[in-house]
C-alpha cells in the first residue's frame, strides 16, 4: 500500500483543509501561523510523496527542503510582527486590530 | 508478508498521528495546547518523510520544524500572552465557524477526490537515496539557490529581530 501515492496524498489534502480551517475560524494571530505552518507542511508532504515515485528523487527533496527554510524565514518575521502588534494593541485579535492610528 | 503488513500499520499509524495532531489544533481552545498539537503533527509527517524515502527531509524536518519554528512560536505565545487583569490571553475565541469549515471541507473533498481520480505510474523507483547524492547536487546544481536562501533567511532573522526589538 505505501507504494501507491494515493494515501500520501490524501493525508496531504486531509492536512491542508485542517490548515486552512484553522487559518480562518481561530481568533489569534499566532494560531494562524500555526495554520499557515500546517498548509506548508501539506505541500512538503506531497513533494517528497512524488519525489518517490521520481526516477531522479532529489528535485523533490531539494523542494520541500526549501519551502523548510522558507517557512522558518516566514515564522520568524511573522512572529515578530506579532509581538510588535501585541505590544502597539494589546490584543491579537485579529477582528480587534482595526485602526490605524491611536 | 507479515513484514509488508507491519509496514503499512506503522504507515497508517504516522499518518493518524498527523492527521490527529491537526484536529486537535483545529479543536483546541488553548494557544499552548494547539502549539502541543503543532508538534504531534510534526513528529507524524517526518515518520511519513521515512516512508516516502525522504529521510534526509525527515531529520531535516525535525530539526527545523520542531527545533526551530516551533521553539520560536512557543516563546511567541509566552511573550504575546502577558496576562493581565485576570484575562488568560491563551485562551482563544474561534470565530463563527461555520463558513470557514464548511469551506476546508469542501477544499479537503475536492482534493482528495482529484487526487482519487488520477493515475499516475506508480512504480516507485524504491531507491533508498543515499543523502550523499543530495548532498553533491546540493552544493553543484542548486547552489546558487541555497546562498540566495541563505541570504534570504538571515535577512529575515536580522529583520525579526529589528522588528521586535523594544523602542521606547
Amino acid at each position: 500500500m505505501i507504494n501507491n501515492i494515493l494515501p500520501y496524498l490524501v493525508v496531504s489534502g486531509l492536512l491542508f483543509a485542517i490548515g486552512f480551517a484553522v487559518v480562518v475560524s481561530k481568533k489569534n494571530l499566532i494560531l494562524m501561523l500555526m495554520g499557515v505552518e500546517l498548509m506548508l507542511n501539506a505541500v512538503n508532504v506531497n513533494f517528497a510523496a512524488f519525489s518517490k515515485f521520481d526516477p531522479d528523487p532529489v528535485k523533490g527533496q531539494m523542494f520541500s527542503i526549501f519551502v523548510m527554510i522558507i517557512a522558518a524565514a516566514e515564522i520568524a518575521v511573522g512572529l515578530a510582527i506579532v509581538l510588535k502588534i501585541r505590544r502597539h494593541y494589546h490584543e491579537i485579535d485579529p477582528e480587534k486590530l482595526n485602526n490605524l492610528r491611536d | 508478508m507479515t513484514e509488508q503488513l507491519i509496514t503499512d500499520l506503522v504507515f497508517w499509524l504516522f499518518c493518524l498521528i498527523t492527521v490527529s495532531g491537526a484536529v486537535y489544533v483545529l479543536l483546541s481552545n488553548h494557544v499552548l495546547y494547539a502549539a502541543y498539537g503543532l508538534l504531534v503533527t510534526f513528529l507524524g509527517v517526518a515518520g511519513i518523510f521515512v516512508f516516502a524515502s525522504a529521510e534526509f527531509v525527515s531529520a531535516a524536518q525535525i530539526m527545523i520544524y520542531i527545533g526551530g519554528i516551533l521553539v520560536l512560536l512557543v516563546f511567541g505565545i509566552m511573550l504575546s500572552s502577558r496576562r493581565k487583569a485576570g484575562i488568560d490571553h491563551l485562551k482563544v475565541e474561534n470565530a463563527p465557524r461555520g463558513t470557514g469549515i464548511l469551506i476546508a471541507g469542501l477544499l479537503g473533498t475536492m482534493l482528495i477526490l482529484l487526487a482519487s481520480r488520477l493515475s499516475f505510474s506508480s512504480d516507485a523507483t524504491g531507491q533508498w537515496l543515499a543523502i550523499k547524492s543530495l548532498g553533491f547536487s546540493l552544493m553543484t546544481t542548486y547552489v546558487v539557490i541555497l546562498e540566495v536562501v541563505g541570504m534570504l533567511l538571515l535577512m529575515a532573522l536580522i529583520g525579526a529581530t529589528y522588528l521586535a526589538k523594544d523602542d521606547q
